[in-house]
């Protein structure tokens, strides 16, 4: 899908956030980026999401760079406009690119319920949870039916219960979809849970200290399998042997 | 019952206050052109009945004309301001120059410039009102959530798209906000203007008939204007409340 060669980035404050960054991303993976706060991981998706350009270093699209559209970005926030109900908040994407809500409905209602939040289009932000507010966010991202979804730690600020249904959805879409999925997190869990492979970042500056490939196998109680949670003692190990002290 | 006693209780305290000012005024005999009791204010209020609410209808559309005239300005410069960091710099320092000199000073000044009476008024209230909506705007403007400006840019949305569908509503609940304070500093400054205007000979409003009852030391007509001059400011306070609850329920900002 693309590749990032030699990538790193200078802000003008002199900061270096990210150091010779080189990784390859297939279609269809999900890439979990783990690292701590501060690691550049962020920086990392906004680069990829052109929000951002590399100082030196370059990214390379094998399908040409991606248009307006093509990418979806899920925040950490839920960022919904607080103004619009759930449907428009879905709908903003198609707006921008001109399309008419009548024409839009269609995808709109499918995002939704692609989410689990078919009835409650006419909702304002504010009459939702945070689960649902994240949901309606993952919803815009796919409603233009993106190839790559970015994620910066999209349920970092929910509650244990509702992150946990959340990832199981998220990766059911995943396999569905066939997306390719980059999700940026700082929880060993998140990461060995969700990712077909996973690049661990170190800080100060941001780069790539491992890469390692999970070989969990598909299945409803990959929680508690023996090969997740070998997964898990195995990022555990590669953290304290890179992690600065 | 707390919640009715709650919503009773300014109307209460008013009445008791009413009735102790009213016992005051009988009881010592203090003369009628020192202090007049309530129920001579309300007699001098039947006596000047038309005059008197002409005159509040007259403030009334200078505050509310200034404030209409405050929040067009207000929104353009701001607009403006948020537009170009240089007509930023060359607006702001203009406008605060323009807000911290008292109007007091210039009203005489717009009222000999401008031959229309009315527009001189509203003038000079402008300038007392229009900053918090310029300053509130400008700020509300300023603060847009910096992620969904992200999303608005990575879905290729144009500089229009982004002012219409996401800057102004979310400077709205700041605007209003403004809008509130520039209400009051309105009528502030149709009141100024009034009395400069006033000492000029020319008639008109609520602080005009204050300044003429000064003169003939008719004071209970004097309260009496002053009383609707309350009401005027409540009326623009309440109805700014209103507009800003109507176009902000269920909102989370």
């Amino acid at each position: 899908m693309m590749t990032l060669q030699g990538v790193s980035k200078t802000f003008s404050n002199g900061t270096l956030a990210l150091e010779d960054i080189s990784t390859t991303i297939a279609r269809g993976e999900f890439v979990a980026l783990l690292g701590p706060s501060g690691c550049g991981k962020s920086t990392l998706l906004r680069l990829l999401a052109d929000l951002e350009s590399p100082s030196t270093g370059a990214i390379t699209w094998a399908e040409g760079p991606p248009k307006p559209g093509e990418i979806g970005f899920v925040f950490q926030d839920a960022t919904l406009m607080p103004w619009a109900s759930a449907a428009e908040n879905v709908f903003l994407p198609l707006k921008l690119r001109g399309q008419s809500r009548a024409a839009a409905l269609p995808q709109v209602t499918a995002a939704l319920s692609q989410v689990g939040l078919a009835d409650f289009s006419a909702a304002k932000p504010a009459a939702l949870s945070g689960g649902m507010k994240m949901r309606v966010s993952i919803a815009r991202a796919l409603v233009s039916q993106p190839k790559l979804l970015l994620m910066d730690e999209p349920f970092a600020a929910l509650d244990e219960f509702t992150r946990h249904k959340l990832q199981e959805d998220l990766r059911t879409l995943w396999r569905r979809s066939g997306k390719t999925v980059i999700f940026v997190t700082h929880s060993i869990y998140e990461a060995a849970y969700l990712a077909t492979r996973i690049l661990v970042m170190s800080p100060r500056p941001g780069r790539i200290a491992a890469e390692i490939a999970s070989t969990v196998a598909e299945a409803t109680d990959r929680r508690t399998a023996p090969d997740y949670i070998d997964l898990v003692k195995k990022i555990s190990g590669i953290l304290r042997a890179v992690m600065p002290a | 019952m707390n919640k009715t006693m709650e919503r009773a209780a300014p109307f209460l305290f008013g009445i008791i206050g009413l009735g102790l000012w009213q016992a005051a005024v009988w009881g010592t005999g203090i003369p009628v052109y020192v202090l007049p009791g309530p129920i001579a204010i309300v007699q001098a209020y039947a006596g000047d009945f038309a005059t008197l609410n002409q005159a509040f209808v007259s403030t009334l559309s200078v505050a509310a004309a200034a404030l209409l005239v405050s929040a067009a300005l207000g929104v353009l410069l701001a607009l403006a301001m948020a537009a170009s960091a240089l007509l930023r710099a060359a607006i702001q320092p203009w406008a605060v120059i323009l807000q911290v000199t008292p109007v007091v000073a210039i009203a005489p000044l717009i009222i000999i410039w401008v031959n229309q009476p009315f527009l001189a008024l509203v003038v000079c209230a402008t300038v007392v009102a229009f900053f918090p909506v310029l300053s509130n705007t400008a700020a509300g403007l300023a603060a847009t959530p910096r992620d969904l400006l992200d999303l608005f840019r990575l879905n290729g949305a144009t500089r229009l798209q982004t002012l219409f569908l996401l800057r102004l509503p979310a400077a709205l609940p700041y605007f209003l906000a403004g809008l509130r304070v520039s209400g009051t500093l309105a009528l502030v400054g149709a009141v100024v203007a009034e009395f400069v205007a006033g000492s000029g000979g020319f008639a008109s409003g609520l602080a005009f008939r204050i300044l003429e009852a000064g003169y003939r030391l008719e004071i209970a007509r004097m309260f009496a204007a002053l009383m609707l001059l309350a009401f005027a400011g409540i009326a623009i306070y309440g109805a700014l409340g209103l507009l800003s609850h109507l176009m902000l329920r269920r909102r989370e900002i």
